[in-house]
């Protein structure tokens, strides 16, 4: 092509391509988090997905070395960067998933560790296209930074809203092959019209074509240690259906000739077997059991041979209400136990559509049944806006085993086991009802004995004097069961647990007048681990006897949701001793994945920000880096990230719970974020545009001022207005929710580009650089957030985002000053 | 004196391949150090496991039987390693530690007859062979199934009775069983698998999931018929500091 002059390209043109890559992007971004799910395990993913999304940080890179070269090409280097970022999202996912990484085996068989690298390399290259094609953007355009800027991330806005409509209406493959296009469709737009036709022609074919991949192509691979790929090889194994949301994949799975038995942690004094079941998987995990019903009872016998039966035992035809109800195996033993009613809140609507339509001739659909109501709803926010009092409130068994026992949860925020959870179920319960949480057992013990804490400090938190009189634990060989009453245990009630657990050889771990002679006696440990930590738990030493404890198992909070968290740095070296030993699995691996993480991501960010420096040689003139505000721009650049990031990941945790469905939370949260955000930094470039160059150093400050203003508020002021707010429909919510965060939003995105806008005015070969510092420092911020927050709290991430804006208002690159007009001048 | 030193790596070469090829078995060596390092660990966590020193048949059994024929040739090299290994179709090949514990913990006597669950390579099943007099077993995959009995018959374990099929219910033309060890994934204890254990019997089942072994579940049947499980972490632990180690 002939070297054209940039100016050719119109800007009217270039915004709606930038809003559509930067929406093709994201929604690529999200959809690998969605893809390595189901084909690896979502801790992994993680990981990679972060690390590569340095692309971003390596385009700032790229475009600062050879600004000059790419900006005298700038229609060809965008239009190939965009339509490059569509084939390589497609392409280079292909190409990472046939690598055969095996988490699993890393600790074992170092190449797995190269593996992993080329992972990364492969998921690189698309961002760092796309990443190139902006970068470049703001760098020619760097004097209209707000308008791009906003476009930019009003597009995120609509890519993170689109893809969750197009994961209900496609499969994660076929809705990465459609963002593919979108990239090829950026191409497209951005091309002059001065361009023959049929070069427009070839790339909106292109993007047609990529979008259209025949399915054999677009193969998901996944994991043959996959609990899915796993079943499907047993002889006689058949797929029944397979249904996909943003909430993920189901896939039901039948045999006829080595049918599935789900029945976890069934007594060994059981002779019932289950009736014959059909197994759904979720993203290939698990599985549960849709189990045949035909209105017998009987058939269920084997119900009530499971520890979270005993509940069942203390109560009379309890009103029920099961959260986290699945297939249905929870409504089952309440139907079993003939419950007066059943509450049943199940989140995913095709799980429910699969057990109450797609199978029900099998099913005997259990959520019809008499005294049966069925919720399409997130527990917790179910709880918060019910005003129902209940006899028995079951917190079902939702996760998978194989995943729970190797600590992939970790990483996870849950809202369902922590302090705050536990007092809201708690405040549902009649007079003597029971909350009855189960739970997998762990060994050495520390997920019931992190539940238990968690609840003594609920109890304490409701004015419970002694939590100790309410509490039961028992034990099976595979699963324990937490009861919590409203109220103190009476001796029957004593009584007739200790009946149901010798009439099925569980293990009582807890009672309040619970003696040592009874303990340890049908599921035997080496020694008693779990009565004596529950002593000490609920003695006076309970602070000194978590300290000592070598997982961690204090209290999860609303502030800290981490419950799946265990793992203490002072216990490491014993578990790395004992690794090969067969004691891989006392660690706990998805804390030490994210310090992986971590690191990885800071260290290839000091390469990337430093990079630029090392090899342009600095002083004025020519090809060169300037000198001038080289601290300033890295100390403003840099908070700005941080800051931006941790102000929204701890947000959305905020508002998440408000909002209670994952989905509605992240998608209006996240969307909402960058909405407001694109018009404030809309409003800030007119702003720019009509006051003179100092002032907008003093319209930083004033934005700064703004969020640091309105986060301390929100930080005293929502949980309360959540906690009164939580029984209004959901669309009332959405729309508060919305115009909560547009205030916030709306300053928080004018520092960035009034930033951009400066350097364009005084120093633009920083430019990309300033860009690529924002990019790593955000990729880096994102894992450190989390980090933070596991062990300081959300709170504490908040104020350090605080403190970052502030670091940065203090930052701003210099105005023009007679040096810099000369590097300006020399460019 | 670069001569002699060439002279001496020639030397020493030679011996070394003279040895290997002296040995009927070019294994051999691999399998005693496996030895030594299961015998070592027994050692150090026999307090968790109950079993500071392994039974001499369990680790005669270890010694003589040849893991390598029942790991992917690829995998041959690692084959001795302390070390669980894919075996393909998602399975995988417990670390021989783990082996050697768990068919320890059994009590196996010679004229026992055992009842495996979940063939896989059938390496537990030759060692179980080498240690009894009939050794049962039953695999869900089919691939897996056929390519366990012909290695099994090369390498000349005739008491092994292999079928491929459902495991669930046990081998009732078979019972009772003095031993009965579940390798295969389950989400509960078969109530056919305790029907069919004798009073007396023990039955092992790994809990986990493919490479990590979280712990054994030890099931004792006791004379009156009743059970009682027994938890056994593979390694020794004790979850409160100063408390062990």
């Amino acid at each position: 092509m002939a070297e054209l002059h940039p100016e050719q390209v119109p800007f009217s043109r270039l915004l709606p391509a930038i809003s559509l890559l930067s929406a093709a992007a994201l929604a690529y971004e999200i959809l690998l988090t969605r893809l390595f799910a189901l084909i690896q395990w979502h801790h992994f993913a993680y990981m990679m997905i972060s690390v590569a999304m340095l692309g971003y940080g390596a385009a700032g890179t790229l475009t600062a070395l050879y600004r000059d070269a790419l900006l005298r090409r700038f229609e060809t280097v965008f239009v190939a960067a965009a339509g490059l970022f569509g084939i390589a999202a497609v392409g280079c996912f292909l190409l990472a998933q046939a690598i055969p990484f095996n988490p699993l085996e890393a600790f074992w068989d170092s190449r797995q560790f190269l593996r992993l690298a080329l992972i990364y390399l492969c998921l690189f290259v698309p961002f760092l296209f796309a990443a190139t094609a902006l970068c470049l953007a703001f760098s020619r355009f760097g004097d209209q930074a707000p308008r791009l800027y906003a476009a930019d991330i009003l597009g995120a806005a609509l890519g993170s809203l689109g893809v969750v409509g197009l994961l209900f209406l496609a499969s994660p493959m076929r809705s990465l092959a459609i963002v593919g296009g979108l990239g090829l469709l950026a191409a497209a737009v951005v091309l002059r019209p001065s361009n023959p036709a049929r070069r427009r022609v070839a790339l909106l074919l292109a993007a047609l074509l990529l979008a259209s991949l025949p399915p054999a192509w677009l193969d998901l691979r996944p994991s043959p240690y996959k609990d899915l790929s796993q079943a499907a090889k047993v002889l006689g194994a058949t797929l029944l259906t397979e249904v996909s949301s943003p909430l993920g994949v189901l896939t039901v799975l039948e045999n006829r000739r080595v049918p599935l038995r789900q029945a976890p942690g069934l007594s060994l004094a059981a002779t019932q077997e289950p009736p014959p079941q059909l197994a759904v998987f979720s993203d290939g995990d698990g599985p549960g059991a849709i189990t045949r019903f035909d209105g017998r009872r009987e058939p269920l016998a084997y119900l009530d041979y499971l520890t979270s039966a005993l509940p069942f035992h203390l109560l009379e035809r309890p009103r029920v209400l099961v959260l986290g109800a699945g297939s249905g195996q929870d409504v089952l033993q309440a139907i079993y136990h003939q419950a007066r009613t059943v509450d049943a809140v199940e989140l995913n609507a095709q799980m429910l559509a699969l057990v109450q339509d797609r199978f029900a001739a099998f099913s005997g659909r259990p959520y019809s049944q008499p005294g049966v109501r069925a919720h399409l709803a997130e527990a917790r926010g179910f709880v918060a806006g019910s005003s129902d009092h209940y006899d028995l409130i079951q917190l079902a068994l939702v996760d998978a085993h194989g995943a729970s026992s190797a600590g992939l949860h970790a990483l996870s925020e849950n809202y369902l086991y922590t302090v705050e959870a536990l007092r809201d179920d708690l405040r549902r319960l009649a007079p003597g009802g029971l909350l009855a949480i189960t739970r997998w057992i762990s060994l050495p013990p520390r997920d019931l004995l992190k539940l238990t804490a968690t609840a003594i400090a609920a109890l304490e938190a409701e004015g419970v004097r002694e939590p100790g009189r309410r509490l039961a634990l028992i034990r099976g060989w595979k699963t324990g069961t937490l009861v919590i009453k409203n109220g103190d245990f009476s001796p029957d009630e004593l009584t007739r647990i200790r009946a149901f657990c010798r009439q099925r050889s569980f293990d009582l771990d807890w009672l309040p007048d619970l003696r040592a002679h009874e303990t340890n006696r049908y599921n035997q440990l080496a020694r008693p681990d779990f009565p004596a930590a529950m002593h000490a738990l609920l003695g006076p030493d309970r602070a000194q006897f978590m300290q000592r404890y070598k997982y961690l198992i204090a209290p999860a909070s609303d502030n800290r949701p981490y419950f799946f968290h265990f793992f203490k740095w002072s216990s490491l070296p014993e578990w790395l001793y004992l690794r090969e030993r067969g004691g891989m699995p006392l660690m706990e691996w998805g804390y030490p994945v994210l310090m992986a993480t971590l690191i990885q991501a800071a260290l290839a960010s000091l390469v990337l920000i430093l990079l630029p420096l090392l090899l342009l040689p600095q002083g004025t003139g020519g090809r060169r880096l300037p000198r001038t505000g080289q601290g300033r721009v890295l100390g403003y650049f840099s908070a700005l990230g941080m800051a931006f990031m941790f102000v929204e990941i701890a947000f959305i945790q905020k508002f998440m719970l408000f909002l209670s469905h994952p989905l509605y939370a992240i998608a209006v949260v996240l969307s909402g974020f960058l909405l407001f955000a694109g018009l404030g930094s809309r409003f800030s470039g007119k702003l720019g545009g009509r006051l003179r160059q100092d002032q907008a150093e003093r319209n930083v400050r004033r934005a700064v001022l703004a969020i640091a203003a309105i986060a301390l508020a929100y930080l005293f002021l929502l949980p309360e207005l959540f906690r009164q707010l939580a029984g209004l429909p959901d669309a009332v919510r959405i729309a508060l929710s919305l115009g909560l965060i547009a205030p916030l939003a709306f300053f928080m995105g004018m520092p960035f580009p009034l930033g951009l806008q400066r350097l364009a005015g005084t120093t633009p070969a920083l430019l990309p650089w300033a860009w690529g510092i924002n990019a790593c420092v955000s990729v880096v911020a994102a894992v450190l957030a989390t980090l933070v927050a596991m062990h300081l709290g959300f709170t504490v991430v908040v104020i350090l985002a605080l403190l970052g804006y502030l670091a940065a208002a203090w930052r701003f690159p210099p105005a023009p000053t007679a040096g810099a007009d000369a590097v300006k001048a020399s460019e | 004196m670069g001569v002699w030193r060439i002279f001496a790596w020639v030397g020493i070469t030679a011996m070394l391949i003279m040895d290997g090829a002296a040995g009927s078995d070019p294994y051999a060596a691999q399998r005693d150090e496996m030895l030594r390092t299961i015998i070592l660990i027994a050692q150090d966590e026999g307090f968790e496991t109950g079993r500071t020193k392994l039974d001499k048949r369990v680790l005669e059994a270890m010694q003589k039987t040849p893991r390598h024929r029942f790991v992917p040739p690829d995998y041959r090299n690692k084959a001795y390693a302390n070390r669980p290994l894919p075996i393909g179709h998602g399975q995988t090949i417990s670390q021989p530690y783990i082996v050697a514990l768990m068919t320890d913990l059994l009590n196996l006597e010679p004229g026992d007859s055992v009842l495996e669950i979940g063939t896989g390579s059938g390496y537990q099943a030759a060692i179980l062979a080498e240690l009894t007099r009939r050794v049962y077993s039953i695999e869900i995959i089919e691939a897996l199934g056929k390519r366990a009995h012909q290695t099994l018959a090369d390498s000349g374990y005739a008491n092994v009775q292999l079928k491929i099929g459902d495991g669930y219910y046990g081998w009732p033309e078979a019972a009772p069983f003095d031993a009965i060890i579940v390798t295969a994934a389950a989400s509960h204890v078969p109530p056919p698998l305790v029907k069919q254990l004798k009073a007396g019997g023990r039955m092992i089942i790994p809990v986990g999931t493919a490479f990590l072994t979280q712990h054994l579940l030890l099931v004792e049947k006791q004379p009156d018929g009743s059970v009682i499980s027994r938890q056994i972490l593979p390694v020794s632990f004790v979850p409160l500091t100063g408390g062990g180690r």
